[in-house]
């Protein structure tokens, strides 16, 4: 479990900029900080750079320009491998290895780490019931299993060895909206019980204010800025404001 | 005709054997080479025109040129089996190399990027995630050269190496039709074992995946 302060900035970005290999510009100059146990939710269209953002963080994809500092410590300092074991990072088509149990999948990062056996076969049960799965299912393939059963068991995988920061990119958006309303649900209540550091990239500004603790909305690649759920809903700037009306005038 | 065989089959047994070992010493080599020659592709662009040029051009050469050809490298041209085993394995090369590549590059994004972001070394990557599930592609290319090596063993018998080409080209010179359909028969069958054996292993594997 994390052992930092309840105010100890655990992410940040500073004066980051990404372009792709032929100069395009894919983020401008972002400044962030994200605290201790917070969820901070990444908004914006497609193309805003939420997703550019997210990758940063775990060097899936690397700065221009800028640093992005985990932990106290930029990025580009970090072993990758390292980097990434202390976080947990859930996509929307899930990623699940098609060839290992469900068991196997969610295991995969302790065994890796050298666990022994009956602490993951643990770590596994304890997970599946986290994530609100039947014991049973650990015998599975991912093919044999639901989309809402599937992202449940990457989101137990994503947990498997405690990582105290957590990516999410857009986990949900695959879900029919009866499953994905009621993985929102229970995942709010996860959040909660996990107190981790969570970076959660959404277009959902629905899913956005139930979800996180702070809202920064990206636009074309710059912060436009960040928000708490309540101060969004009031929020003058023009960006933000017409998201709010489109969330308006899709809830009629 | 079948008295023919019977009267023979020490001979026909022994040239068997002669032509399984030919191919099975060069099916070795291709995979040692090949599987190691395609996942150098996936992680690097720059290798694949030239290595899948090469490739090609190896299986492009007709057969008996390339026996011509290896005839004149020091080492691997003194002997006439050795020359046959290189000639066999570069066959091999192009349908191994680019089904490994293809199986390797065929594998889910998703997975990929999922078992990357997991923190999975490079290596973890290949042999947890990648081969397992290209087993299935990298056997079917695996299959495809055993029975083009089955094949062009045959002209192995015109350098001297031996195998089931004996008795097609000696057939041929005695305009013997027996003799001929000795050799071309058992080769045929030798091809068609491998290529249902293979391919039950294949399907095995695929199931999984």
């Amino acid at each position: 479990m994390s052992a930092e302060s309840p105010d100890s900035v655990v992410l940040e970005f500073r004066h980051v900029s990404c372009r792709t290999e032929e100069g395009r510009p894919l983020l401008s100059d972002i400044n962030l900080e994200v605290r201790s146990g917070e969820t901070l939710v990444l908004l914006g269209r497609s193309g805003s750079g939420k997703t550019t953002a997210l990758k940063l963080i775990n060097r899936l994809r690397e700065v221009s320009e800028g640093e992005v500092r985990v932990e106290g410590r930029a990025t580009a300092e970090w072993d990758p491998i390292q980097l990434r074991r202390r976080i947990g990072y859930v996509i929307q088509e899930v990623g699940l290895f098609p060839h290992y149990t469900v068991e196997r999948n969610i295991g995969l990062v302790p065994r890796l780490e050298g666990w022994p056996e009956p602490r993951i076969r643990a770590r596994v049960e304890e997970l599946l019931a986290l994530v609100g799965l039947e014991s049973e299912l650990r015998g599975r393939y991912p093919h044999q299993l639901s989309g809402g059963q599937r992202q449940r068991v990457g989101v137990a995988r994503a947990l498997a060895a405690d990582p105290p920061i957590l990516l999410m990119d857009e986990p949900f958006g695959a879900l029919d909206p009866l499953t994905r309303a009621e993985i929102q649900r229970e995942f709010r209540g996860l959040e909660q019980r996990l107190g981790k550091t969570i970076v959660f990239v959404t277009h959902d500004l629905r899913e956005g204010l139930l979800l996180g603790t702070r809202l920064a909305l990206m636009e074309a690649g710059k912060l436009a800025g960040t928000y708490s759920p309540e101060e969004f809903l009031q929020a003058t700037d023009p960006t933000a404001a017409a998201y709010v009306a489109a969330f308006r005038a899709a809830e009629q | 005709m079948l008295r023919f065989f019977y009267e023979n089959r020490a001979q026909i047994f022994e040239l068997t054997l002669e032509h399984m070992w030919l191919v099975g010493a060069a099916m070795v080599l291709a995979v040692a080479i090949g599987v190691p020659l395609g996942i150098a592709l996936t992680r690097r662009a720059w290798l694949r025109r030239p290595v899948l040029w090469g490739a090609n051009v190896a299986q492009t050469v007709p057969s008996l040129a390339l026996f011509g050809f290896l005839f004149s490298v020091p080492w691997l041209g003194a002997r006439a089996d050795r020359m046959t085993i290189a000639a066999l394995t570069l066959y091999a090369l192009l349908p191994i190399v680019r089904n490994t590549f293809t199986g390797i590059s065929g594998v889910d994004p998703a997975v990929r990027e999922a078992a990357r972001g997991m923190g999975l070394t490079d290596f973890q990557l290949l042999r947890q995630v990648e081969l397992p599930l290209s087993l299935g592609v990298i056997l079917a290319g695996v299959r495809v050269a055993a029975v083009i090596s089955i094949g062009v063993a045959t002209i192995a018998a015109a350098v001297g190496a031996g195998g089931l080409g004996e008795f097609i080209f000696s057939g041929l010179s005695m305009v013997n039709n027996q003799r001929i359909l000795a050799g071309a028969i058992p080769a045929a069958l030798l091809a068609v074992a491998a290529d249902s054996g293979l391919g039950l292993v294949e399907r095995r594997l695929k199931a999984h995946s």
